[in-house]
This record gives structure tokens, sequence and C-alpha cells, in this order.
């Protein structure tokens, strides 16, 4: 790690106004958990941290006046989980934050730092860049070990999957991101927030180095039957393999709409519109899960060595819908 | 003269016994300190400069940048005479500064110009690697071709497993500092105190006899912590030159698991052969391993069984990662794995019960034959063998398949060479001094239960001084033998002292020396027990000069063995939808002679199978062919079984009639030998088929379902 300075503001327009034109300039600090480590591996190397702990502001999770649910960017994965409204109506969000099964992490971490983290890319954290490229410009992914890399939104340049445990859940759920820069507030779909770079100076998500998000709107899930399901390997700390979170309105025994989101399978939370509109008009059954999930993988393509995902993210899916059902217990 | 033998069944009252670890409650408040905590008066960071490259030239190292920055005290080029990188992460210069992020600042300063080379990191296949791969002469046992001819049915599989890194929580490394210009103090991470000395005097050309070595703790070395290191020398050389000032170097994580050390690799292509009621008749094997620029070993195969006819061929793969060290039971695991899969392949081939299959052959197991056979049956009962075991392939419905598997496997772990010194005070109180180490095993807490039972004492009244190269010599912890060796020393030196304090006490009891006896804090007359003594008084005979006994091993009378078996089963389950494997349970039955403390021995049996799980299932240093560096260098993607992953383990030591009188044999190694042939076979028994390599990941799985066929075949 580089020497830095440290700037600890308490209000979100001070903490812009410490943030600068590039990551090289400054940094916001939330929870900690990945920039820390980012820094010591030397991947990025920031002049200043601009700390967002003391803002108040940026912390709480209250419900706002039209029913929707106000979660603070600071809010750290325990306060979620331990949360009575999130417990209530949220199964795919405690789902999905229970998955981050570190106390350490979840206890530090926040759901702002969950939606910013950078990638797992074993080729990015080695120091090959976002895109993962050799000296000579080729990319390292696609004929390398790409085990945990993305089967879907790899065509490229961007193989890595977005490491995000909450976005997939948040979008399912219809969730809207506030952003707060120089210019002001401005609020988007955080579907919208996340985008594939196409070249190494960009991120996967649309926050320019002097904008910080301040908090996430999540709407009223009230009437949504909803769940997350995620294929893990361990029980203990460790990344799905694949994840998928479903949101689906129900009107008596049929579901009106469906949102369906995979997570780390993609560089990208993924929508999957395929099994969204098939889903739509159709009774739950073990037999409709399935066909969902293997829509939602139709346009799945292996690389060398992650074939297997393409299963996993199917049964994720199959498995989200019937965990939904069943009324998305734990 | 004492008669140097363990005590009776019914005599002991600390031995055998179920003795919670002395330094227990140290441990879990954080009050030991591991030579990695130590921070020293005026004490230097080093820090390394390691090779990006798997194989280059060193061209030019330009270290004058670094040597200008403030704070920075020494550089030291490490010396490496071809100037020739092997593997990436070789070490290539050494810094030590003022603090941490000084080094690390300075370590960026210094250029390094390579001339990369072709490397080669990849050991699954011999045949793509050319002249790296060396095959070895061919063996042959009996007569093959008339053992296939014999046989009925024969089973052909691959098997293996992959390059582990041995992941010390504490990373390799040292506190080194010069006391004068003839005199160096070392705090080091090691499993060899006594030994270290030796190791560095040649190469520092200062005597063996000015090198003192201290150690209270170690963080896990697991075979690859028993010499000093080049960062070690290193650590010597930075602080020669800053002074004599103490300089730490621990390597980072990343550094740890690629450089400091590396389980061999081991694959086979395997065909058995055997009768159709289950006689083993032929084994032939085309083998292939890799533990870096050595090429791995030679597994054992066929392991224990001992197959009257047998063709071998074996091929050493040279590649650029980090050297091979020692593994708890150095090729065991890998000949165990292969050969009790291909066996277990051959009983579901014959469509024999496993268990039944290997209890029919158990005789080629050669002297242990009817231990494995009475532990077969206690393990068997211990997880539900009759009850649970079903042919290949779990049939109930739902996408979770539960299995069954088996395996066994052998060790030696006789004593080491051990000196131990027991010194007696007049007031009572009693020092024993010893130039071990306690690995985290316990032997702080066995040798203090064997000198206090052999003194009658209860717990805590002897003090244990270890893990400093100026007490009395002891072996380093390797092969499973410091059990033995530091019990038999101790035994030795408690009854010697044990046989003064009866001199000096004799003549206050009116007894002779041979009549008395230590029971219970007191020294008594064997025939009339109301005649006594305390210890203490006992002790206030001894006048004015406390009495030192040197006790050792090897030394009279029969106090160790060496040769051990263990049985393992266990129960998993598979989720044939996602290739999941979750373990349900482990059952471990193991001898190991005469058991000093049935906590601690049974601890280590499940450190083994925790470790097990974690090979089995999870670990695995994962190469990049392309770049030649180790992609998992971090505890985020070289994964290791948390509480939740293990299942229930449950351990049976085999004690009583028939093990305690062979007296004390090593445990460290033999349970961590089975658990990857059982969870594997346990797995080919849930889902209906083999997968090949460890570990059992859901890509290995799902891949294993596909190519079998069938409703989960979908990738």
């Amino acid at each position: 790690m580089r020497g830095f300075e440290y700037a600890s503001p308490t209000t979100k327009e001070q903490a812009v106004s410490l943030l600068g034109s590039s990551d090289d300039d400054a940094m916001a600090l939330a929870g900690g958990t990945d920039l820390l480590s980012l820094m010591k591996d030397d991947i990025v190397a920031p002049r200043r941290l601009v700390n967002l702990k003391d803002v108040a502001e940026l912390r709480g999770i209250r419900l706002l006046p039209d029913g929707s649910l106000r979660i603070g960017a600071l809010v750290t994965v325990q306060e979620l989980l331990d949360n009575a409204i999130v417990k209530r109506g949220y199964a795919s969000l405690i789902h999905a934050a229970d998955g981050i099964t570190s106390p350490q992490i979840r206890a530090m971490g926040t759901v702002g730092g969950d939606l910013c983290q950078r990638p797992r890319c074993w080729y990015y954290r080695a120091g090959f860049g976002l895109l993962a490229k050799d000296k000579d410009g080729a990319a390292l992914v696609p004929e390398g070990d790409n085990r945990y890399h993305a089967i879907l939104g790899n065509t490229g340049p961007a193989y890595f999957v977005n490491p995000s445990s909450l976005a997939p859940a948040l979008i399912a759920l219809g969730a809207k991101l506030h952003i707060f820069g120089s210019g002001g507030q401005v609020e988007m779909n955080l579907e919208n927030f996340f985008a594939a770079p196409t070249s190494a100076n960009e991120k996967e998500y649309r926050l320019k180095p002097n904008e910080i998000v301040t908090e996430i709107i999540v709407p009223s899930a009230g009437g949504w039957k909803n769940a997350t399901y995620e294929v893990r390997q361990k029980e203990s700390l460790d990344w799905p393999l694949a994840a998928a979170s479903v949101a689906l309105k129900m009107s008596g025994k049929t579901i009106e709409s469906a949102r369906v989101v995979l997570g780390h399978v993609a560089p990208v939370p993924w929508r999957s519109g395929e099994a969204q509109a098939y889903l739509a008009g159709k009774t739950i059954s073990e037999q409709v899960a399935e066909t969902a999930g293997t829509l939602a993988v139709a346009r799945a393509s292996a690389m060398s060595h992650n074939g297997y995902k393409i299963q996993l993210a199917r049964v994720a899916v199959k498995r989200a819908i019937m965990k939904a059902a069943q009324g998305g217990q734990r | 003269m004492a008669e140097y033998k363990w005590p009776d069944a019914d005599k002991r009252t600390l031995i055998g016994k179920r003795i919670s670890r002395t330094d227990g409650p140290h441990k879990v408040s954080g009050h030991a300190r591991y030579n990695s905590d130590l921070n020293r008066p005026g004490m230097l960071h080093g820090r390394l400069l390691c090779s990006p490259h798997a194989h280059a030239k060193i061209t030019s190292i330009d270290t004058s940048a670094a040597e200008a920055m403030p704070g920075v005290k020494a550089v030291y080029i490490i010396p490496d005479p071809d100037r020739e990188i092997k593997w990436a992460g070789e070490e290539i210069v050494a810094v030590a500064a003022v603090d941490e992020p000084t080094a690390r600042d300075a370590i960026r300063a210094i250029k390094v110009v390579y001339e990369v080379l072709p490397h080669s990191v990849l050991d699954t296949d011999p045949k793509a690697v050319g002249s790296l791969a060396r095959p070895a002469q061919a063996q042959k046992v009996g007569d093959p071709d008339k053992g296939f001819a014999e046989a009925e049915v024969t089973a052909e599989g691959l098997y293996g497993m992959p390059v582990i890194t041995h992941c010390c929580l504490e990373p390799h490394g040292s506190v080194i500092e010069w006391e004068d210009d003839k005199n160096l103090l070392v705090h080091l991470s090691t499993q060899a105190v006594s030994s270290i000395a030796a190791a560095m005097a040649p190469v520092l050309e200062i005597p063996a006899a000015n090198i003192r070595v201290k150690q209270d703790h170690i963080g896990g070395g697991f075979g690859s912590k028993f010499g000093p290191d080049r960062w070690d020398f290193a650590a010597a050389q930075l602080s020669k030159k800053a002074g004599g000032k103490p300089v730490k170097i621990f390597l980072d994580r990343d550094s740890e698991l690629m450089v400091a050390g590396a389980r061999p690799s081991a694959y086979a292509k395997v065909k058995v052969g055997a009768k159709k009621d289950g006689t083993i008749t032929a084994w032939q094997s085309e083998s292939w391993a890799s533990g870096g620029q050595g090429g791995g070993g030679s597994p054992p195969m066929p392991y224990i069984f001992n197959i009257p006819n047998q063709s071998k061929q074996h091929t050493a793969i040279q590649t650029n990662i980090g050297p091979q060290r020692a593994w708890r039971a150095p090729n065991h695991p890998q000949a165990c794995l292969i050969t009790m899969s291909a066996l277990e392949d051959l009983a579901a081939a014959i469509g024999m019960d496993p268990l039944e299959f290997f209890l029919k052959n158990i005789e080629l197991t050669g002297p242990r034959a009817e231990i494995y056979r009475e532990e077969f049956q206690i393990a068997a009962d211990l997880i539900g063998w009759k009850k649970n075991w079903h042919q290949r392939g779990d049939k109930t419905a739902g996408p979770i398949k539960r299995g069954l598997g088996l395996s066994l496997h052998t060790w030696g772990g006789g004593g080491h060479p051990s000196d131990c010194d027991i010194t007696i005070q007049p007031d009572g109180s009693v020092e024993l001094k010893m130039g071990t180490q306690d690995l985290g095993t316990g032997t702080r807490t066995t040798v203090e239960i064997v000198a206090a039972d052999t003194f009658g004492l209860p717990m805590g009244v002897v003090k244990v001084l270890i893990g400093d190269n100026r007490f009395p010599t002891s072996g380093g912890s390797g092969g499973s033998t410091t059990i033995a060796g530091v019990s038999g020393a101790t035994r030795r030196a408690a009854l010697d002292a044990l046989d003064q304090i009866f001199a000096k006490a004799a003549p206050a009891l009116g007894a002779k020396p041979e009549d008395l006896e230590a029971v219970a804090g007191t020294i008594l007359v064997k025939s009339n027990p109301a005649k006594r003594l305390t210890w203490k008084q006992a002790c206030s005979k001894i006048g004015q000069v406390p009495i030192t006994v040197r006790g050792k091993n090897p030394g009279p009378g029969k106090l160790g063995d060496s040769g051990v078996g263990g049985v393992q089963m266990a129960d998993v389950s598979v989720d044939i939808e996602t290739g999941v494997v979750r373990v349900n349970k482990i059952v471990a039955v193991q001898d190991c002679g005469l058991v000093i403390d049935i906590k601690t021995a049974e601890s280590q049996v499940y450190g083994a199978l925790i470790m097990g799980v974690c090979s089995a299932l999870y670990e695995e240093k994962i190469m990049d062919a392309k770049t030649g560096k180790m992609l998992n260098p971090n505890m985020e993607f070289y994964k290791l079984a948390g509480i939740g992953d293990i299942g229930d383990l449950v351990v049976h030591m085999m004690t009583g009639k028939g093990y305690d009188e062979r007296g004390v044999i090593g445990l460290g190694e033999p349970p961590a030998v089975s658990p990857y042939a059982a969870l594997s076979n346990a797995v080919a028994n849930a889902i209906g088929v083999r997968v090949p390599t460890l570990p059992l990941t859901p890509d290995r799985v799902l891949a294993a379902l596909a190519k079998k066929g069938g409703s989960n075949a979908r990738i």
C-alpha cells in the first residue's frame, strides 16, 4: 500500500468536494472491505481517501410516505439483515445478504460498497487490468482459467462477473439509486447503473470519480413473492458460483409479471427478459420454474473452463422461483 | 535401577486420560506469542522483491534508488549462482527499513531487468510437455499378464490430485538479530528448533554454537518448515548490514502460497483385475506427478495392498511452480487416493460391497491385517455402513444423492532421538527442558503428562520449557516422530530422577529405595502405604543442590514402536444438479500404540480430517498456463473448509490390550492419508460415477455426470 491522505467529511457536499477527477486523485472509503485489499495489492493507489462513515445522512433505513424503503448507502450488511422491515417484506434481499457469510464483512461492508465493489477476476486482481490483457494486448480470460468468469454477456472485452451480492435482488425488486455529485442529485434505475466496460479506462458501473452513491430506494414489495438462490460451493465465506433473484407479482395463483436477475454470471447483474416473458401468466410449478431456468441461459455461451456455470445458473433460477413460491423462507 | 516401561493401565493417573492442552487458554486469549507477533526493540522490517516471471534470466539489478531512500537501512541481493528464476515469486532482493511501508516503497524502487524464458506450469498431461516429462524405469512384480488373464472382472480409470499448498496460517519467516559480531539470535517459525543453527552456520560463516534459536509457538508447518529459508538468511544478512538490528521478514500471504510449500500432484491411469469372488489378481498403473523443478514424488502404489502381480510406470514432470515440500505423510495421500479409488471401482464393477471386498483381500495388507479388520468393524458400526450403504448410485428421488466410501492407510511414527533434562529442586518444584517444539499438537502438554504421571504429581506442577536450542537436543517434528521421541526421553529422565528421590527419602522412611513408589503427591512404602512423605518432604532430603537428570531416546526399555494402521469412512451428499458436495460425516478409527493424552490425540485426527476435507473438496494451486502465475495466492480463491463445511467428525482411538503394550507411536500423519479416498469413494457411491480427480468441485462432478449420461448430462 502506498501513502495517502485521509479526509473525513461530515456532509455529502464536503465529501464530493474532496473527491477528484480520477481514482488516482481520490477514492471514497465506505466499509473498506474491498478498497483496502485493492490498495494493498497495488491495484489502485489513490492519493486521498475520503471516509464516508462520518456522513450521517448516508446512514439509516426508513419507510418513505409512498411505502417504498430508503436504504442509506452506508447501511451495513448486518444492519440490513437485522432490519425488521427488510425481514418482513424483502426475503430476496435477506437471502442475498445472508450469503455474505463472513461476520466481519457483514459488520463493516455497506450496501453502497456492495454495489461499487470491484470484480474478483483473478487476472484483474493480479494486475493485468480490468479487461485482463497481457503485455501484448491479448485477452487472458477466454483461453485462460475462466472457471469463475462470465457465461452471459461475455463476447468481450469484459469477461469478469459482477461481484455484487445485493444488486440482483435489488434490481429484481425494482430499486433506484441516488447519486450525488457536484451537479446535485441524480436518480437512476439500479439496473442502468451497471454497464460492461468497453475500454480499459471505464468501470463496470456509472459513477464518476467525484460522485457518491447516497441511497437506494426499493419500492414496496407488497404482492410480490421474492427470493434469492445462490449456488455456493462452501457454506463458509465463498463467492456464489451463480445466483438468481426473482420477484414475482402475483394475482392469485398466477404470475402477473416477473423480474429475474442473475448474479455472478455476467459483467453486469443479468436481467433475463426471456425468463420474465415466459413466466408472465403462468402458475408456478416445478416444470414452469425449470423452463424459466432453461430460457434464462438460452443465450449463455461457455468459454474454455466455465461451461458448468450454465447449468448452475439454470438451477439457480429454477430454485429461486420455487423458493419464492414457498414464501421465500430462509 | 529403574525399570524402563510404561505404568500398567491401573496405575496410570494422567497417561491416556482426557486432558486439555496446557497452552489452550494462552492461545485462545491471544496471549501466546508467535514469532510472527514479535516486535523487538529497534526492529527493522524486511520485505522481498520477487520475480513476476515463472522462468527468466536476470540481466541486471539496480538497487540504487532504494538504497538512497530515507528510512532504508539495508539492501541485500539474494545470491543465486546462475541468476536464473525458475518460478514466479522467487526472491531476488531483500530490503530492511524502519517500517513496513518504507520497505515496500523501496522494493518498488528497485529495477530488475529480466530476459524472459519459456515456462511450463501444467502437470495434467505428460504427453503435452515434451522433455519435461521424465519417465522412470518400468517396474514389474510377479506376472502381470498372468494376473490379468486370471481376472474375471477388470476396472480401468484415471485418478489424481493436484498440487496443493501448505497454507500455514502463520507464514514462513523470522526475526533475526546479531547480538554482537559473533552471536546470532534467531526467532524462526520452525518445526525443528534444535537443527536450525547447524543449517545456518556454514552459510553465515559463524559457529553453530553461536546461534540461538527460539520459538514458543508455531502457527502451522505441516512439513514445510524444517530448515531456514532463503528469506531467513536474507534477514540475517540485512541485520548484519544494519549493525545487528533485529530484522523481521515474514512472508505475505501470496508468497506463502506461491513459494513456501507445495504438495506434489499425482495422477495415474490404473487397471485392476479380480476374480468374481473379489480376489484381486493384478495391478497396472501408468502414473505421473509434479512438484516443481524436482518433478514430485513417486507414490508407493498399489498402496498397502501387496497385489501379487503388478506392472508400474511412473513419470516425473518438471514445472516452473514453487518448490515442493514435505506435506503430512509425503506420497501417502496420493498413493492412497489412487489405489483405494481404483479398488473401489473394481468392487463396483464386481457388484460387491467395498467393505466386503476390502476385507476379502485384507491379508494382502500384511502384518496389520487383523488391526484393519477390527478397525473396519468399529468404523462400520459408527457410520451405519450396513444400513446406509447401497450399490453405486443413490436411487432415491430428488437431486440430493447420498453415498458412503471407505479407505485405509498406514504410517511409521517411531520416535526420533531426543534428550530431556529434568531438574528437581529441594522445595519440590520440577523443571523439564527439551529442545523440541509444540507444533500445536500438544507436545508441551504430553511431556508434562508423562513427567507428572511418573512422579505421582497432578498437572500444573512440572514446569515445561521447550522451543529453545539451548535446551537438550530434540529431533525435528516430522514423520510423526515427536510424541514417541519426547515421551521416551521424558519417561526415562523422570524414572531416573525418581530413583534419586527414592534413594534420598528411603532412610527417613526406614525402607529400601526399591520398596518406594510415587503416588498422589507422596512417596510411600509399597508394603506399608501409611509410611509416607509428601513429595515436598521427600524432595527436601535432596540437600542444597538440585538434582538434574538426563533422559534419552532411544534408550533402555521398550517405550515406543513404529507402524500403525487406520481406516476411515465418509458419508456425503451430492447435489447432482449443481455438483456441490457436502460432507455429512467422517469416521476415523486409528491406532497409535499407547495414547498419552486421548484428547490431544483425537484433536490431531480431527485436524487431519479437516485438512482432508479441504484438499478433497476445495484446495488447488491454480497455475495460469500463459502467464505462469498462481491465480489464487489468497484466502479467497485458495479455498479452505469452514466449520460449516466439515460435517460431523467422529474419531475412535484404538487403545487397551493389543495396543498399549506397543508403547508410544506417532499420530500426526497417518489420519491425513485416507480422507481423500474415503470422500472420493463416497461421492462415487452417491452419484454412480467416479469423479476422476480432486478437488471434487461442482465443475468436475457435473463433468463426470455428463460423461456418464443421464438426466443431469446437460453440459
